[in-house]
């Protein structure tokens, strides 16, 4: 936020605030020890609103549960914030004090009457006012959301919307008020604070920033491109205009993972060279030319990761990978040996440490400290620097220091996939407790909790289409068709169904999705397609019911894709001696 | 962000510091600070108190009564694990109530459950010297399913001559965990752990009364039928090993189980963002269990299903070919 | 909370018992439903509590068994529903109390005393030989509160209309196969047995005999009439405490030195004063009316002679300690009590005599009357507190004491009704003249059980200091002329005193010095013919299966004790006799000094006791 991509606020003021909002997650299931915070707190009497389309079993914990229409996320910020405006509850002295735009904001909120939000985003006008109400009285708020904001096209701006509302009524930059981006994966944090995005060098420092680039290049002996990268949607796009013709994959899946799986496959296919670094032979591994196995971080190697409040942790290797597999720094390190560059000693502390003296917010955390503090928030200038519980205090500070964060011009546009006759129903994706993203790692292990893919449809709706719970049908989408089994779950709303992602292999959801993107962040919009749902003739359904086959249509691989080499299988081992 | 400078920690309110409260222990002078435990007076002067049912991260129940010391002025003896310090108390921890009183839990314990996975229990035992067999012989366990249609207000009573047990069958009805309640002592910490004291889940509750009191679902309905979300957290907080995961259930039964070769490495979960640490328990190279840091300010030594359990993958894909791999966030 | 519903259904039957006990429940705080968009704060306890439907758990459990005998799965689902209560924790506490099934069972059961004061009559064995009409059931019972009417038994029906019907001095099984033949014949109730029964107050008719405070009233007053308890001086008292004010009246009964008659024997007035001096609001005022305390029918006949002497002084105990809500927790067995209270109660609101403006007066006050479900243990007031709030009838551990945090976590005056109807002569009188009566320390009158192997059963009043010989003179002495062998004075929880104790001055200081305790008012006598050894094997189960299992040393220590009795009385003992009563008394030592609550901490006394002075051994 306002610089380097992070949550401003910790667990433990979770505990401590008066008041959470969860928009766009799940917190209960899908951050389940986050959610504990949460409980710790409401247990102490804080107050807890969520947003979101469903009513999941976070929603269940919260004083009231808002369900919004998919995609209008910007419309009920914005209608939030005109009525703390119209109620006199903006925090006008932290708006004067520390912020910038704020008589732009105010014009672009001011159309935005509870009456056209209730019509936009199908929340009922009085729970909109009650959360305004209560979010700018709140001594403390906590503002936090996940993939449910971010997976849309245009996730970034619903990210500023929130951040607006944060501003509007100071609850940021001071104990116990924050926001909280809940970060999906173990170490998404971490990528970013690497500077694996396109716009950033480790430390979130700005790669246009010639002196930031005059550091990086003294340091590592080479010449920094002072422009942005692409992002993983503009390499697709890229890919599909043949300017990007090798791809090296480290620890990713896109071929399952992706939205729009036809296309992908087909893009990923038509590279003239794909590697992919993994601890599983996926299916994205099955299209590549190179496979090199590597090892579990989390278990198998040493690093560090990051988390969703800012912590860097230590990972520790306690078992030995499988033979042949090897360390992600080893595989890297021996690349750059093979390509000229004599690194030395791959070592996961030495990399550390060469990071601790280019990022300043890494600078204070050795290996020693992380080891004895248990973790470290970032940013942690010094080795005599505790690490910051939470960001932005600077903004309350007079005279205030560094720049004023600025209100963003964000407008409501609704999902890119339109709802129409032919495609009447609103999809939209998540994860369930005991499961993963694509079920790769979760697969592993027997949960009793585990039941397949289903499309889970509101009551309303199974009546209206004529289906009944355990009934394959055919779900289709303006890009591709599944089949799969209903279920039927009260707490969805006409006109909304849901799946997962974590049974490609079974149900390839990623058929249905679109693959319309955020152009800021490059994320796919998983959690808006259009689709409709269609019994399927009797003997389909009997036949269906025995078949063990995944389902989906997809066009059939191309004899020309290789198998990756046996040597380098994972698993195998023999190609690194 | 950055900066040259180097920015004083950002204000964290901080409680003012807590009034302190002097009192005497085994005639020693003590302060702690006010809101402190008997127990936590003990500590602070080094005075070893055992307990069973007690645990830094939940609430305390003072059910056990192996804890209990003397206090003066107080007609019973009183619960070191959760009596409040207050200004003059005169306690004493080794009067010859204390340890009959200690020594007489020991025995009604060990003559009822089978405390042989405890820790503690056989250094407790030896040192209050507790002799659970004086009570008779073991009864026999009872059937599968007979202690949880026990009717509050009756009882069967056991074979004459015997000490009645709550033996029964262990509980294996899923693959993550077994219930071995043949070891339960009824401290409630599963029911603390899966209630509000971490998960909040509700699944299990103390059901029935008296001696024929147990661990149960509604209705006895085996696990995945209940509530259970399958955290294990109540594995993590049981003291005596009637929870247990069931893969070292069943090293166990096959003679598999070597503590003696266990190491443990601390890491971070693999799945979500929040950062959980993970204890890796690893046996012959192999992860064989999974437990948190009761210390560790992000889970407090509670994790959920994917933490607990979620890293059989690891292990499995050396046989079998994995499919995906990690995604976006 | 995201709770995970039972798979099962309810039966139309089960859904009606529930819905219609809901709507009747005027003034509880119903939330809406767990499908609405709200909802979370109101469940999840804490400070909510309160206000949340937990504490409904338990008098729509006693709708559900009384409308369909038993508790299924799909009706425990239902009241999870409708309550937003986790199903393990309803099972959990459903299965805490001995009058909830949570099997099938026929719907006319016989709840059949075979405790200390009946079991002489060997009714339930001679019952258990007895064929039964189609559609009932009967289950052996602890004590009932009919010992001076022994020996008697409960019967219960199922159904639209449910029926309760205690039966006592009952002379053979045959009777009771009777009555249940004739309760699942009909749906509209049995004829009671006719037969006559003793007087309810043996010593009104008694020249000699001493004067009655708390029993005055008693079989001569209109149990259901308002206006015939005011005309034989009801609500003087209350008049009186209005006109002295709330710090008045803690004064005079201060002064009165009213020591509490539950068996801790607390001064009343230093409770009630803790009590209306705490900051924290609201705050609670419970009767504590779940009097199982075998031998004890003191507070059953009060309440079922006298009902509106109790809602008085609860109406003064309230006002005077700032209370404007009041709980009456009666006993599960006492089916006719809270019949009387509820109608009285309906009375007293109708006329104005409670609600929320007292007489005009400004003052406000309810009472709720809450039915037990079986289990002696929620007569220890802060399991009587978990009780009411929804939860399995657990003692709590103090401090905190209930006048700081009792129900509900708020501050609570917590008297049993006979310390209650005492006030009303305390105001009535003064407190000058109230603390004449008895000894200094134990200042007016003693309601006292009379039971066993007496002439005259039933109960007495007499001032504090009579002689214990004197009292058993006044029932008549030993029936039959036969020789007194021992008292039990006190209940299961006190202690056995043998003929050379007649001399034992009955008052809290007198028993204090003898190391006995009046506790309950118990005095159930035991002739030359009583089986003492089975008795004290009957007391130890009654502990064992009155344990609320949550401590160590009464879970298993109550065990461990039932079987040290029942290898004593079989002469099979472990090791040596010594060493079998020394485990015993180590036995009693850790859960004298070791347990939680009362139970644990008394469960031994009364066996000790009779060890102690060998009254067994002259067997």
């Amino acid at each position: 936020m306002f610089g380097a991509g992070g949550g401003t606020t910790s667990y433990k003021e979770v505990e401590d605030t008066d008041l959470i909002i969860l928009w766009g997650s799940n917190a209960r299931e899908t951050h389940p020890i986050f959610f504990h915070h949460v409980l710790k707190a409401l247990h102490r009497g804080a107050r807890l609103y969520v947003v979101d389309p469903r009513r999941t079993s976070s929603a269940q914990w919260a004083d009231a549960w808002l369900g919004i229409d998919v995609g209008s996320d910007i419309a009920l910020a914005h209608t939030l914030a005109r009525e703390i405006v119209h109620a006199g509850l903006a925090n006008r002295r932290f708006v004067d004090h520390a912020t910038t735009g704020f008589d732009d904001y105010l014009g672009l909120i001011e159309p935005w009457t509870l009456e056209r939000g209730e019509a936009e985003t199908g929340v009922p006008a009085d729970l909109i006012k009650e959360l305004a109400h209560a979010y700018a009285r709140a001594d403390r708020a906590v503002l936090c959301w996940t993939l449910g904001i971010t997976e849309h096209h245009n996730g970034t701006d619903n990210v500023l919307a929130l951040i607006n509302l944060a501003l509007l009524t100071g609850h940021v930059g001071r104990y116990g008020s924050g926001l909280s981006p809940l970060r999906g994966q173990n170490n998404v944090q971490g990528g970013g604070d690497m500077g694996a995005i396109p716009n950033k060098l480790p430390g979130f420092q700005e790669i246009t920033d010639p002196a930031v680039r005059a550091k990086f290049e003294t340091a590592w002996g080479v010449t920094i491109p002072p422009e942005h990268g692409w992002h993983l949607s503009e390499m697709f796009e890229a890919m599909e205009r043949g300017e990007l013709t090798t791809a090296y994959c480290i620890g990713e899946n896109p071929a399952q993972s992706e939205a729009d799986t036809i296309r992908t496959e087909r893009l990923l296919q038509g590279l003239d060279l794909l590697v992919v670094q993994d601890i599983f032979l996926t299916r994205t591994g099955r299209l590549a030319d190179v496979v090199l196995p590597a090892t579990a971080a989390w278990c198998e190697a040493e690093g560090t990761v990051t988390s969703s409040e800012r912590r860097v942790q230590r990972v520790r290797k306690a078992v030995d990978p499988p033979p042949g597999a090897r360390d992600d720094i080893e595989i890297i390190y021996e690349l750059a040996r093979r390509l000229g560059h004599d690194w030395g000693e791959p070592s996961a502390e030495a990399a550390w440490d060469e990071l601790r003296s280019l990022s300043p917010m890494h600078a204070g955390m050795s290996y020693a400290r992380l080891e004895a503090m248990g973790g470290i928030p970032w940013p942690c200038w010094s080795e005599d620097h505790p690490g910051e519980l939470y960001l932005h205090s600077r903004l309350w500070e007079d005279p205030r220091r560094g720049r004023p964060a600025p209100f963003s011009m964000v407008e409501h546009e609704p999902p890119v996939d339109v709802l129409d006759e032919r495609f009447p129903i609103r999809l939209t994706t998540g994860r369930r407790l005991d499961s993963y993203n694509t079920g790769v790692q979760t697969g592993g292990y027997s949960s009793p909790m585990r039941r397949g893919e289903t499309i889970d449809l509101a009551p309303e709706d199974a009546l209206r289409y004529g289906v009944g719970p355990g009934e394959r049908v055919l779900v289709s989408s303006r890009r591709g068709q599944v089949e799969v089994p209903v279920r039927v779950d009260p707490s969805l709303r006409p006109g909304l169904a849901f799946m997962t992602l974590h049974f490609q292999d079974d149900v390839r959801t990623n058929f249905l999705t679109i693959d319309a993107t955020d152009p800021k962040a490059g994320t796919a919009e998983f959690k808006a397609t259009a689709i409709r749902v269609d019994k399927l003739p009797a003997p389909a359904r009997a036949e269906a019911a025995g078949e063990k086959e995944p389902h989906g249509t997809a066009p059939p691989r191309p004899a020309s894709v290789p198998e990756p080499a046996a040597a380098v299988a994972p698993g195998r081992g023999g190609s690194w001696t | 962000m950055a900066t040259s400078t180097v920015p004083a920690p950002p204000p964290v309110p901080v409680a003012p510091p807590a009034r302190r409260v002097g009192l005497s222990v085994d005639g020693q002078a003590v302060k702690v600070p006010e809101g402190s435990t008997i127990l936590d007076a003990c500590s602070a002067l080094g005075i070893d108190t055992p307990t069973l049912c007690f645990l830094p991260t939940l609430t305390p129940v003072n059910v056990c009564r192996v804890c209990v010391v003397e206090l003066e002025g107080s007609r019973a003896l009183v619960p070191a694990c959760s009596r409040k310090v207050e200004e003059g108390m005169v306690v004493r921890t080794d009067s010859r109530r204390v340890r009959l009183s200690r020594k007489m839990v020991l025995e009604l314990l060990g003559s009822s459950v089978d405390m042989s996975l405890s820790p503690e229990f056989a250094s407790y035992a030896a040192r209050y010297g507790a002799d659970p067999g004086r009570h008779g012989p073991m009864a026999p366990p009872a059937p599968a399913g007979e202690r949880d249609r026990a009717h509050a207000g009756h009882h069967r009573p056991s074979p004459p001559g015997t000490a009645a047990t709550v033996g029964q069958p262990v509980k294996v009805d899923n693959d993550l965990y077994v219930r071995d309640y043949a070891r339960c002592i009824l401290c409630y910490k599963c029911v603390e752990a899966c209630g509000v004291d971490a998960q909040n889940t509700f699944a299990i509750a103390v059901a029935g009364r008296g001696f024929e009191a147990r661990i149960a679902t509604e209705f006895d309905v085996a696990l995945p039928g209940s509530a259970c979300v399958y955290c294990g957290n109540c594995i993590g907080v049981c003291p005596t090993g009637a929870l247990m995961f069931k893969s070292e259930h069943d090293m166990r039964e096959r003679g598999e189980w070597h503590e003696e070769r266990h190491s443990t490495t601390d890491t971070i979960c693999p799945y979500c963002g929040v950062g959980c640490t993970l204890t890796l328990h690893v046996q012959d190279g192999d992860i064989v269990k999974v437990t948190s840091p009761l210390e560790g300010d992000v889970t407090s030594g509670h994790l959920c299903i994917k933490g607990r359990f979620g890293w059989q993958f690891v292990q499995n894909r050396a046989e079998g070919e994995g499919r995906g791999a990690r995604d976006p966030d | 909370m995201d709770l995970k519903p039972v798979g099962a259904l309810a039966t139309r039957a089960e859904q009606e018992a529930v819905d219609d006990l809901l709507a009747s429940l005027e003034g509880a705080v119903l939330e809406r439903d767990g499908d609405g968009v709200h909802g979370g704060h109101g469940a999840r306890g804490g400070l909510a509590a309160a206000s949340s439907r937990r504490h409904l758990l338990l008098p729509v459990l006693h709708a559900v068994q009384s409308r369909v005998g038993w508790i299924s799965e799909g009706a425990l689902g239902y009241v999870c529903r409708r309550l937003h209560i986790p199903p393990a924790e309803a099972y959990g506490m459903a299965s805490f109390y001995a009058l909830f099934d949570l099997e099938p069972r026929p719907p006319v059961v016989a709840h059949v005393c075979d405790d200390i004061a009946c079991m002489g009559s060997a009714l339930s064995a001679s019952l258990a030989g007895s064929p039964l009409p189609d559609g009932t059931a009967w289950v052996p019972s602890p004590c009932l509160g009919q010992c001076d009417r022994a020996p008697a038994a409960l019967v219960l029906r199922a159904g639209r209309h449910p029926m309760e019907r205690a039966l006592t001095g009952l002379s053979s099984a045959g009777e009771v196969v009777e009555t249940l033949a004739s309760a699942a014949g009909s749906a509209d109730g049995v004829a009671p047995a006719g037969r006559s029964l003793p007087p309810l107050v043996p010593q009104r008719d008694q020249p000699g005999a001493p004067e009655l405070l708390l029993l005055e009233r008693v079989g001569r007053v209109d149990p259901t009439s308002l206006d015939d308890y005011r005309a034989h001086g009801g609500y003087q008292a209350l008049r009186r405490a209005l006109a002295l004010g709330p710090e008045g009246v803690i004064r005079e009964v201060t002064e009165s030195g009213l020591l509490g008659r539950g068996g801790a024997a607390f001064p009343t007035g230093r409770k009630w004063e803790a009590v209306a001096r705490a900051p924290e609001r609201p705050h609670y005022l419970v009767c504590n009316a779940d009097e199982s305390e075998p031998g004890t029918f003191k507070d059953r006949v009060l309440m079922e002679h006298d009902p509106f002497a109790v809602i008085e002084a609860m109406t003064i105990a309230a006002l005077a300690t700032g209370c404007e809500k009041g709980y009456l927790y009666v006993r599960g067995e006492y089916p006719l009590a809270a019949a009387r209270l509820e109608s009285a109660l309906e009375e007293l609101r109708r006329h104005g005599f409670l609600g929320e403006d007292i007489w005009g007066r400004g003052a406000r006050f309810d009472v709720e009357v809450r039915r037990g479900a079986g289990a002696y243990i929620c007569g220890e007031e802060t399991a009587l507190f978990n009780s009411l709030e929804g939860y399995r009838g657990e003692p709590r551990n103090k401090p905190p004491f209930p006048v700081r945090s009792g129900l509900f976590g708020r501050p609570t005056v917590v008297n049993n009704v006979e310390t209650l109807v005492n006030v009303l002569p305390i105001l009535s009188g003064g407190a000058a003249w109230y603390s004449g009566l008895g000894t200094p320390q134990s200042t007016g009158t003693r309601l006292l059980c009379l039971s066993g192997a007496v002439a005259r059963p039933g109960l007495y009043e007499v001032p504090h200091g009579m002689r214990l010989g004197d009292v058993v003179e006044l029932a008549g002495g030993v029936a039959g002329g036969r020789r007194l062998r021992a008292v039990l004075l006190g209940g299961a929880a006190g202690a056995f005193v043998g003929p050379s104790e007649l001399d034992l001055e009955l008052s809290f200081e007198g028993t204090r010095a003898a190391g006995v305790t009046l506790g309950s008012g118990v005095v159930m006598v035991f002739d030359e013919t009583a089986d003492l050894g089975a008795v004290l094997a009957r007391i130890a189960r009654f502990f064992r299966d009155e344990s609320c299992g949550q401590c160590v040393p009464c879970r298993v220590g109550t065990v461990r004790q039932e079987e040290l009795l029942q290898r004593l009385m079989a002469g099979r003992s472990l090791g040596s006799p010594e060493e079998e009563l020394q485990l015993l008394s180590e036995v009693a030592a850790v859960m004298r000094d070791a347990s939680i609550c009362g139970l644990g901490q008394t469960a031994a006394s009364a066996i000790t006791s009779a060890l102690e002075r060998r009254l067994w051994e002259a067997n």
